[in-house]
């Protein structure tokens, strides 16, 4: 026995057996564990209760959503609402964030001032806390009653925000969205494999089809998906003691946009200006001795470069972010963490939601690792003139 | 024209320093102006708000409710709540020098001298030992008082030493395991970070809170605090062992291979060699995940701790002061910045003493 655990190859052999093993046998006991303790309780395990009907409501859904809709519905529902909060907070996020970050390489005294105070007030305070305050000051805004529409279109109240919509069906949003998407995803594609070999003149030609296309489809997505025997756009209107028509925004869905957008806005201008200060001195005086104007040398040369060097960073602050979506329970936002914990106190089901959490976040994360690595790669320079 | 660097800028005299870095060209001007004009104007409305237009005293609450201004009234009237949370009222001075020795603690970490392993235990052990004692109580003629009623800072300042104390030692043995040369060990625990990474802090939180009670037997499943402690020390040891991977990694070949023909085994290359210079490699992303782990110890309040930021919460949540909500998030967002900030210059003074990262 000794001489065996002399050779080498077989103690490390023996090593990673019993790692591996009692890793594995530690989450089976756990599972185990679990499974007695909750069929004590009188749950049956398996998958069978996301047929069930939920009996709760959820205060805000994309698609239609009733207290006698399935445990599996309720899911998609949060699982679309982290998604939706995700696609409106990560982009508006990367505008603040370029925005502070030029403030604060642009060489002006005043801009640098302001952007660093931005950042570090934004980046020193907890999300969660940051969260609170909006949320406290959405609500404290005056009752719709005694609310003044700005410009007869945008009414702030403590029960929302009202904005004008459109009298369209939610699938032709999505559709017209699913469209513009599309185009995107030509367009870098094209821009990977196509036209960086083309002819200029065929390029802009082929831009220009491309976009008129995308937009031409946009447009009629949402055209065909109109309500009928409604007019196109509906403006809020005061009616009693609340507002009729237009789009309500609810403060919770408001307050985590901002509060996401914020908090993220101060760490992507971080990123960005690392990004700024990266791009060689050379670069910049290159232009300046071509005789292109600061503007010209910001748009042309200083951001491409740095926005380029700053993707795999911004792709991990993308995921961590959207990780960060989750805080939206606290203000009881319902998405998907909110009704997975829904669903276990009232269900009981934990070890399948909890399965169901760790699965969503990672196929989650991994698609939007997976896209904007894409997006890196397309966008990347070719040649070997500018290794970054 | 091309931007001096800091160094040429401070050299200069001041009307051309005023004139470069403000008033460029035209459009410098503006902007200067325009900003300018913002900055006074949101400086202005938080003066009036926090100093002009306040009241201070309890006594005038009433003319706070009326009042355009901030109403400090409620830090005056519950400033004990907030910082102390549910702790016994008599025993607060406990609360208050536990918090003490915290920071203290944190303090001295930060001096060089005390920068060896040794040290840097024997510190944080001694400093730790003290808050616990002071905060638990039960001998040395202290009235004992059970985890349930801590709160406010106190709370907050232990779970975030405790998820760095345990989670410190536990992120060098999932760095390690990660480096092995064994393949299996290397990619199970590779797995491992991966996935616990990708998951939100929260819900792991949630997990170990509410869901861990099922799984374990009922003599493993200790205090609701402590097991959120232990899944958030695990949360941060994956990714501070990400970040010493990254230490070592930058390490050069020659030092490890040096350390094998000198002829030392594995333990003194990783404790003697390896660890010491990933360390400082790493100093500045550590500091950073430590100043993150800081402020997301305020996640606990959703799963029902009574942190500072739910003691805060419920200071102004009677109906009494329920108007001055704003006025206690204030307060608190003012304490965590004071703690953030000053930890993340620290960072930042470091990393520049360091050299590191001006390579």
């Amino acid at each position: 026995m000794s001489a065996m655990f002399k050779n080498r190859r077989t103690r490390d052999n023996v090593l990673q057996a019993v790692f591996v093993g009692s890793l594995v046998l530690l989450v089976l006991a756990m599972v185990l564990t679990a499974r007695t303790n909750l069929s004590a309780q009188g749950l049956t395990s398996g998958f069978g209760f996301l047929e069930r009907t939920t009996g709760w409501r959820i205060s805000f859904s994309l698609i239609d959503y009733s207290t006698s809709s399935t445990y599996a519905r309720a899911i998609i529902v949060g699982l679309l609402n982290s998604l939706f909060l995700g696609a409106l907070s990560l982009p508006l996020a990367t505008v603040i964030g370029i925005a502070i970050g030029v403030m604060r390489t642009s060489g002006n005294g005043m801009a640098e001032l302001l952007g660093t105070i931005y950042v570090e007030i934004f980046r020193n305070v907890p999300l969660i806390l940051q969260l609170f305050f909006w949320y406290a000051l959405l609500l404290a805004l005056p009752s719709p009653r005694n609310a003044e529409p700005i410009l007869a279109s945008i009414a702030l109240t403590g029960r929302g925000i009202y904005i004008p919509g459109l009298n369209v069906s939610g699938g032709s949003v999505l559709a017209a969205v699913l469209m513009l998407l599309a185009g995107v995803g030509l367009s870098l594609w094209a821009g990977k494999n196509r036209w960086s070999r083309a002819q200029r003149a065929q390029v802009r030609r082929e831009k220009r089809i491309l976009w008129a296309a995308t937009g031409l489809l946009f447009v009629a997505a949402l055209w065909l998906g109109r309500i009928p025997d409604t007019p196109l756009l509906t403006l809020p209107e005061p009616r009693g003691l609340n507002f009729d028509g237009g789009i309500r925004i609810s403060p919770e869905l408001f307050a985590c946009v901002i509060a996401i957008s914020v908090y993220g806005g101060a760490y992507i201008a971080e990123i960005i200006r690392s990004g700024f200060n990266a791009v060689p001195r050379g670069m910049r005086e290159a232009g300046e001795a071509l005789g292109l104007s600061g503007l010209q040398i910001f748009t042309r040369i200083r951001l491409p470069l740095a926005i380029r060097i700053v993707m795999p960073t911004m792709i991990n602050q993308y995921v961590w972010l959207f990780k960060a979506t989750t805080i939206g329970i606290a203000i009881s936002f319902t998405d998907f963490f909110m009704v997975i914990s829904t669903s276990i106190n009232q269900s009981g089901q934990t070890l399948e939601l909890i399965g169901i959490l760790m699965g969503g976040f990672l196929a989650i994360n991994y698609t939007l690792v997976w896209v904007l690595n894409r997006v890196n790669d397309a966008i990347a320079l070719r040649g070997t003139q500018l290794r970054m | 024209m091309s931007v001096p660097s800091p160094a040429e800028i401070s050299r200069q005299p001041f009307p051309k320093l005023l004139k470069d870095r403000y008033f460029a060209t035209r459009i410098d001007t503006i902007v200067t102006v325009t900003f300018g004009l913002l900055t006074l104007w949101l400086l202005w409305s938080f003066f009036e708000w926090a100093v002009l237009h306040a009241y201070v005293d309890p006594e005038d609450r009433d003319a706070c409710v009326q009042s355009e201004g901030a109403c400090w009234a409620v830090i005056t009237a519950r400033w004990r709540i907030v910082l102390f949370g549910l702790y016994p009222f008599e025993e607060q001075w406990r609360s208050a020098l536990a918090c003490l020795a915290i920071v203290l603690t944190t303090i001295l970490s930060c001096l060089p001298s005390f920068w060896t392993a040794l040290r840097l235990s024997l510190l944080w052990i001694v400093g730790f030992a003290a808050f616990y004692i002071l905060m638990r109580g039960g001998i040395l003629g202290l009235a004992p008082v059970s985890e349930r009623d801590w709160g406010g800072l106190a709370l907050t300042l232990f779970i975030f030493a405790a998820v760095v104390l345990i989670g410190m030692p536990l992120s060098i043995v999932f760095a390690l395991l990660r480096r092995s040369n064994l393949p299996w060990i290397s990619r199970t625990m590779g797995l491992v970070i991966d996935t616990i990474r990708s998951l939100p802090l929260l819900t792991i939180m949630f997990a170990f809170a509410v869901v861990i009670p099922f799984a374990t037997p009922d003599w493993m499943n200790g205090q609701q605090l402590y097991r959120v402690i232990v899944g958030y020390a695990i949360f941060f040891a994956c990714y501070q062992a990400e970040i010493i991977r990254g230490g070592i990694q930058s390490l050069p070949a020659g030092q490890e291979e040096a350390a094998k023909a000198l002829g030392l085994g594995y333990w003194q290359r990783v404790g003697y060699i390896i660890l010491p210079q990933a360390f400082r490699n790493a100093l500045p992303p550590t500091i950073n995940q430590v100043v993150i782990t800081f402020k997301e110890t305020s996640l606990v309040t959703i799963i029902g701790f009574f942190d500072i930021l739910a003691s805060g919460r419920a200071a102004s949540g009677t109906g009494e002061w329920s108007f001055a909500t704003i006025e206690v998030y204030v307060f608190v967002a003012f304490i965590f910045f004071v703690f953030v900030f000053s930890l993340s210059r620290y960072g930042a003074y470091l990393e520049r003493r360091l050299g590191v990262g001006t390579r």
